[in-house]
C-alpha cells in the first residue's frame, strides 16, 4: 500500500506491506534513534511525535500514518540538545539505552507543559522505563534545566 | 506475531459495517492489544476517517466518539469537571502518556477487557453505548452480553455520559504503578440512588445500585456488593484478597461521595488524582 508521510520535516512516499510496523519502518529509512525495547507497549523506548503528540511507534501500522506527520529524534536535535546536557550532568545516563525515548517525551512534555512541577514530570514520564537509574537523575536534570532556563541562564 | 492481509480506511459506516461481517476482519482501536496477539487477519478495519474520535457536549450528556484517545478524556475539562476529575484518576495511572495517546475508548469499552478502568467509571455514572445498528443500549447491558458473534459484528459508535449531578469517587488498587489494577471501584451518588461499579475482579465490571432512603451506611454497602460480586484468582491477586479488597475500596469511596455529598456535593475544582 502506498502511503505519504512528512517524516522530520520531509514528505516521503513509501510502498509498505500493511502489516509493517512504524517503528521498523522508521528505522529503515534512517532513524536508528527509534528502538525496539519491550515491543508490548510499555517501555516508551520507542516514542515518536506523531501529528505533534508522543506515541509508541511499536504500536503503530506505518499506513496509519498515511497523510500525517511523524518525527522522531533525528528531527529534534537542536531541540534535544537544550536539556540533554542536564540530564547527563546529574549523570542518569549509565547505559543510555532508554534515552531516546526519555528526550522524545520530554520535548513532548515541555511543548505541552514549558514549566512542570516535578510530580508532573515524573507522571508524564511513567511510561518511560529505564532499569538502572532509578528516575531521580532523569527529574533532577529537567529540574535544572527548567530552573536555569527560568533564571535565564540559557 | 500479527499478519495483516488488507488494510481499509472506510469512508461511511455502512463501508465499514460490511467489511466487518467478512471472515477474519478486524475494526482496529489503538492497536495496542491486537498487536501482541499471534494471529493473521484478512482486513484490518481503519475508522480514522469517520470522525469518530471526537467528544461533544449537548444539553443533557457528553457525546464520546469510539475513537476518542484514553489521553483527550483524561485532559478534557468538561468530563473531567462533570466527574470531580474521577476520569483523570482512572485513566492517568495507565501505562505512560505515549500509550494514553493511541490506545481508544472504543477499544476499551467494545473489547469488555476485565481489566479496564474506564468501563467501571463509565458504568457507575450510567453511560450508555451506541452501535451503528443496534442503536443505544446501557453500558450495563452491553457488559452483560457475549461477545458478538461473527455473524453479527456490529460497530461501537458512541459512548453517551448523561450529564447529571452526580458526586463520583473512583479508586484502584495496583501491585505497581502503570500495571493492570487488582481490583478497581467507582461510587456515583445521584440523589437517592447510589452506583457502585466493581472491575478487575478480574472478571468484567459490574455495578451494583443502592437506594440510600434504605441503605446509608458504607460498611453495609461495601459488604452487600463483595457478597453479591464474583471474584476469581489470577497471577496479580487470589480470589480472596480481591474480595477482602472489594470491602475496603467500596467502604473508602462511598465514604468520599457521602462526604462530598454533605458538602453539598460541591466539586473542589481540582483534580482528585488519588489513586490508592
Amino acid at each position: 500500500m502506498e502511503i505519504t508521510l512528512t517524516l522530520n520535516n520531509k514528505k516521503i512516499t513509501a510502498d509498505v506491506p500493511p502489516d509493517t510496523i512504524l517503528l521498523d519502518f522508521l528505522r529503515e529509512r534512517g532513524c536508528p534513534s527509534v528502538k525496539c525495547g519491550c515491543e508490548t507497549s510499555s517501555c516508551g523506548l520507542c516514542t515518536v511525535l506523531l501529528d505533534e503528540k508522543p506515541v509508541l511507534s511499536c504500536s503503530v501500522l506505518a499506513v496509519r500514518t498515511d497523510g500525517r506527520s511523524v518525527t522522531t529524534l533525528e528531527g529534534l536535535q537542536d531541540e534535544a540538545a537544550e536539556f540533554v546536557g542536564f540530564i547527563a550532568d546529574q549523570g542518569a545516563e549509565q547505559c543510555g539505552f532508554c534515552n531516546p525515548g526519555y528526550v522524545m517525551n520530554t520535548i513532548a512534555l515541555l511543548r505541552e507543559n514549558p514549566d512542570p512541577s516535578d510530580d508532573e514530570v515524573r507522571a508524564y514520564l511513567a511510561g518511560n522505563l529505564c532499569r538502572c537509574s532509578g528516575y531521580e537523575g532523569q527529574t533532577r536534570g529537567i529540574r535544572a534545566f527548567l530552573d536555569a532556563r527560568r533564571a535565564g541562564k540559557l | 506475531m500479527l499478519t495483516i492481509d488488507r488494510y481499509l480506511r472506510p469512508e461511511t459506516l455502512e463501508e465499514a459495517y460490511e467489511a466487518a461481517q467478512k471472515k477474519n476482519s478486524v475494526i482496529l482501536g489503538g492497536m495496542m492489544w491486537l498487536r501482541l496477539g499471534n494471529r493473521r487477519i484478512g482486513t484490518a478495519i481503519d475508522l480514522s476517517a469517520l470522525g469518530l474520535d471526537k467528544v461533544e457536549e449537548t444539553d443533557d450528556a457528553y457525546r464520546i466518539g469510539a475513537y476518542a484517545t484514553l489521553r483527550e478524556l483524561e485532559t478534557h475539562t468538561g468530563l473531567n469537571e462533570l466527574t470531580d476529575f474521577a476520569l483523570r484518576g482512572a485513566l492517568s495511572p495507565i501505562v505512560g502518556v505515549q500509550f494514553r495517546n493511541l490506545a481508544t475508548v472504543g477499544g476499551s469499552v467494545f473489547g469488555r477487557y476485565g481489566f479496564s478502568d474506564i468501563i467501571t467509571l463509565f458504568l457507575a455514572l450510567n453511560a450508555s453505548v451506541e452501535l451503528y445498528k443496534g442503536g443505544v443500549m446501557p453500558l450495563s447491558e452491553f457488559c452483560r452480553a457475549g461477545m458478538l458473534k461473527s455473524k453479527e459484528r456490529d460497530i461501537l459508535t458512541c459512548i453517551h455520559i448523561p450529564k447529571e449531578n452526580t458526586v463520583v469517587s473512583y479508586k484502584a488498587q495496583r501491585n505497581q504503578k502503570t500495571d493492570f489494577p487488582v481490583l478497581n471501584v467507582c461510587a456515583a451518588l445521584n440523589g437517592g440512588r447510589l452506583s457502585v461499579a466493581v472491575g478487575a475482579r478480574p472478571l468484567r465490571a459490574s455495578v451494583c445500585l443502592f437506594d440510600i432512603a434504605q441503605d446509608n451506611e458504607s460498611e453495609t454497602i461495601a459488604e452487600r456488593t463483595a457478597g453479591s460480586l464474583i471474584f476469581a484468582s489470577n497471577k496479580r491477586a487470589s480470589e480472596e484478597y480481591r474480595q477482602h479488597l472489594c470491602r475496603v475500596i467500596v467502604r473508602r469511596a462511598v465514604d468520599e461521595v457521602f462526604a462530598k455529598s454533605a458538602d453539598g456535593g460541591i466539586r473542589s475544582g481540582k483534580p482528585n488524582p488519588e489513586v490508592i
